[in-house]
């Protein structure tokens, strides 16, 4: 198979290498989303490709074509040259494709050599599992990429980075030629970064061909061959890593024409709502303040995680800060349960709202006054035409159309499930509400009707914080923002810094 | 409104026991007389009561295997203080019957609040400290009924309208625990933890503080029918209504409480303990061996489980706008 060229695919700059796996002009379209519009990826033996684009550029779709959890609609998908379908993951799997994920799927109560060989495990006498011979061919792999790692223990009682190099001789172990590393980086230390790089290049010597996708330019400048950049779903560009600068690279994955519009806002601020200063977890982040006044919205920004989602749920008293403070009109409160949180005006919209949202068996009405139960009770005891009258208010406001409030949530669809979720949170009558990701799996449509409502929100005099990875949407919606990276605050941009560059220079450090 | 009342599984069992009494009343006609229907509700109270407080701690994703032992150790320590004080009143003695109870539901609850203990752990280790503290505590011995004073004995049993003072507790469970569990912020809060324990949460509930409460309103209530069960049988042992917490949690799981938390209602533990207490009192008298007791109600619960799952298992997702406004 290796020997077989495809003449076909020799036609762009790359003559010289065969591809092991294609992508060749893929199209794949979801309900209302085109994910991926005629985009090409090629993954060379002995070579990393990096993979670069912003959340929502379709890397994840092209990972889940190339396993085999999705079929592309259109374009082919070719294996050394031949033309195939992965119509399961596990085809992909047979041809030798593994990826890697940032939440590395393993058994934590199995060895390490189970681990490896799930699946695939060596048998001895009457077809049963041998474990010593299981045991061995484990370290042989776990030696061959420079793991010190014992096969007989339980994969719970290691880190993270060895747990990726579990992964990773998991993959060796089913031959693996096309290796996906997802973000492999996300949750390594420093030192673990270096072994890993050290380990990719022993699989580029061994011919493996690598994907390898990853937010940090230095990491791709310091490991890639070549690069491809999708934005939107598209590719803008590939070509060899040698030819192209930092900078080049920045301006192809976030320079767009805009292609979303955003509400137009006359943002006019009033007073000091909120004010945070040196709010510290042990191991989430550090030294985190700002203020935030009337009628603003503040965005927060930064890569897949860098604390901003755990700094907003210790703010919301989920979890408890080490050191800092918190003044809400001047005045200097101390939140240490949600319910707190809720007392003192501020929400939180979490990011999950299928999960963390709405309670699916209970009714619409039930749902909406669920944070507010206190207001329309006394003495434990509910006042129910209150709470009709208060649900009722809410959800016409947002424009919920049910047969009737008594109606369970989980029978709803899930945009008015959104809307009940909205509703339950304005109903406290809150000063601040943070929204998390506000428009993440949003079609393009309801991502505007999301926007236009966070701008009345600010015009009704909320203070609006808004933690979102999608530039546009940080860049179109805030009137300040405020870049973490690595659990810290690195910057605090205000309307005249607001380019797209900027944020990504600081979010990624460079 | 009234399409979805008559679709409920409280209308289902309303409906069940309607036939179950009408099939048996072919054979015997006197099963259906008043007085014996409120015989068989006095005889199921015992039943009922614990079901309430079940129902309560399955609401919020929880389980209370210990109510037996609970209303065993309680029935216990009330036989012997009635034995050392037979002039205490009545009064008294309920409130040591329910106090008792309530501590030891407290404990269990602050075991799966604040150690995080899974439920099922704790209750299985509970009972049988419960029931190891009994024979501690009796030396494993009886207390009979010519120990008992005759104010002890009578309480439950004292006739008001044709019904014993033990059937009207329970009558006032039913109604108080309704009035709880759809009026006010704590009732809400029992279906919001089990619903969801994120989103409750989110919306400032303590989900564990709300499943402690929940273990104590079951405790309460075991100490409460511990003090009925002995002094209506008249005797107190180690062994007392052993295995009970079974038929307990059958009677939830008949009643349409979700055993995976959030849905159940009050008059659904109450159906589904009358159900069970119904085919426990006819079978005698249709002449079946009360061995295939057993059998029938194993049966029941899981024809009940059933029934839930096909109700439960959705009708996909509603995308469709017609199907929206349909609901």
């Amino acid at each position: 198979m290796l020997n077989q060229t495809d003449m076909a695919t020799i036609s762009d700059g790359l003559v010289e290498d065969v591809a092991i796996l294609a992508l060749e002009r893929i199209t794949k379209t979801f309900p209302g989303v085109k994910a991926l519009s005629d985009v090409s990826l090629r993954l060379i033996p002995g070579k990393v490709t990096a993979l670069i684009g912003e959340n929502g550029a379709g890397k994840s779709t092209v990972v889940k074509i190339l396993t085999g959890i999705y079929q592309p609609d259109g374009g082919s998908l070719r294996v050394d040259g031949q033309p195939t379908r992965f119509p399961v993951p596990q085809a992909a799997s047979r041809s030798g494709v593994t990826a890697i994920h940032q939440e590395t799927v393993l058994f934590d109560e199995l060895s390490v050599a189970e681990n490896i060989f799930l699946g695939h495990a060596p048998r001895g006498a009457f077809g049963l599992i041998d474990l010593k011979q299981m045991a061995e061919k484990a370290r042989e792999i776990l030696d061959s990429i420079g793991a010190k790692i014992d096969p007989e223990h339980k994969l719970k009682d290691l880190g993270i980075a060895n747990k990726h190099l579990v992964a990773i001789a998991r993959a060796l172990s089913i031959d693996a030629r096309v290796v996906i590393m997802d973000e492999p980086t996300a949750a390594l230390s420093h030192k673990e970064i270096e072994e890993l790089f050290e380990l990719v290049e022993k699989l580029k010597a061994q011919g493996k061909a690598i994907l390898f996708i990853s937010h940090k330019f230095d990491e791709i400048f310091r490991i890639a061959d070549n690069y491809t950049v999708f934005r939107d779903g598209q590719l803008i560009g590939d070509g060899s890593i040698a030819d192209v600068s930092e900078p080049e690279l920045v301006k192809m994955m976030v320079g767009r024409d805009v292609s979303q519009i955003f509400p137009e806002r006359t943002s006019n601020p009033g007073d000091t709502v909120l004010k945070v200063s040196g709010y510290s977890h042990p191991t989430e982040f550090e030294d985190i303040g700002f203020t935030l006044r009337k009628g603003e919205i503040l965005g927060f920004y930064g890569l897949v995680g860098a604390g901003r989602s755990e700094f907003m749920q210790a703010l919301f008293g989920i979890t408890r800060p080490s050191a800092g403070t918190v003044e809400i009109d001047a005045t200097p409160v101390h939140i240490k349960s949600p319910a707190d949180a809720v007392d003192h005006g501020i929400v939180y919209v979490p990011e999950d709202r299928g999960k963390q949202g709405a309670i699916l068996d209970m009714p619409i009405f039930q749902n909406v006054t669920l944070p507010s139960l206190g207001r329309i009770s006394s003495r434990g005891f509910l006042k129910l035409a209150e709470e009709f009258k208060l649900a009722r208010d809410y959800t016409e406001r947002l424009d919920l159309r049910a047969a009737s409030l008594d109606t369970p949530v989980g029978n709803l669809s899930g945009g008015n499930q959104q809307k009940v979720v909205i509703a339950k949170w304005l109903a406290t009558q809150p000063k601040v509400i943070i929204l998390d990701e506000p428009t993440k799996g949003v079609d393009i449509g309801s991502k505007a009707a999301v926007h236009e409502f966070m701008a009345e929100l600010a015009a009704q005099g909320l203070a609006v914080i808004m933690v979102s990875s999608e530039i546009p949407e940080v860049l179109g919606m805030s009137d300040r923002v405020i870049v973490m990276r690595e659990g810290r605050m690195v910057a605090e941009l205000t309307e005249g810094d607001l380019q797209p560059e900027t944020l990504v220079r600081h979010a990624a450090g460079i | 409104m009234l399409r979805r009342i008559l679709r409920s599984r409280e209308a289902l069992l309303v409906s069940a026991i309607v036939l179950l009494l009408l099939l048996i009343s072919s054979r015997f006609p006197g099963f259906v007389a008043p007085a014996n229907l409120a015989n068989v509700f006095n005889d199921t109270s015992p039943l009922i009561l614990l079901a309430i407080g079940q129902m309560i701690v399955i609401l919020t994703k929880c389980i209370d295997l210990s109510v037996a032992a609970n209303l065993a150790l309680t029935g216990m320590v009330v036989s012997m203080v009635n034995v050392a004080e037979p002039g205490l009143p009545i009064a008294v003695i309920l409130v040591i019957a329910v106090g008792l109870g309530t501590i030891l539901g407290m404990f269990n609850g602050i075991l799966v609040w604040k150690l995080a203990i899974p439920p099922i752990v704790v209750t299985l280790g509970t009972m049988t400290i419960f029931r190891g503290i009994i024979f501690v505590i009796s030396d494993g011995k009886w207390v009979n009924s010519h120990e008992m004073s005759p104010a002890f004995k009578s309480f439950p049993r004292t006739d008001i309208l044709g019904l014993p003072i033990l059937g009207w507790i329970a009558v006032l469970a039913v109604i108080g625990f309704t009035v709880v569990m759809t009026r006010t912020t704590l009732g809400r809060a029992f279906y919001a933890a089990g619903g969801n324990p994120h989103a409750a949460t989110y919306a400032g509930i303590n989900v564990g503080k709300t499943q402690f409460w929940a273990f104590t309103i079951s405790g309460a209530l075991a100490g409460l029918t511990g003090y009925l069960w002995v002094s209506r049988f008249a005797v107190s042992y180690v062994d007392i209504a052993g295995g009970f917490e079974l038929d307990v949690v059958a009677a939830c799981v008949i009643g349409g409480v979700s055993i995976m938390g959030g849905i159940g209602t009050v008059a659904g533990a109450l159906l589904g303990a009358l159900f069970l207490g119904i085919i426990k009192n006819a079978l005698p008298v249709v002449d079946i061996s009360p061995f295939w007791q057993l059998a029938i109600s194993g049966g029941a619960i899981i024809i009940a489980v059933a029934l839930n799952a096909q109700s439960n298992r959705g009708k996909g997702r509603i995308i469709l706008k017609r199907a929206e406004q349909a609901t």
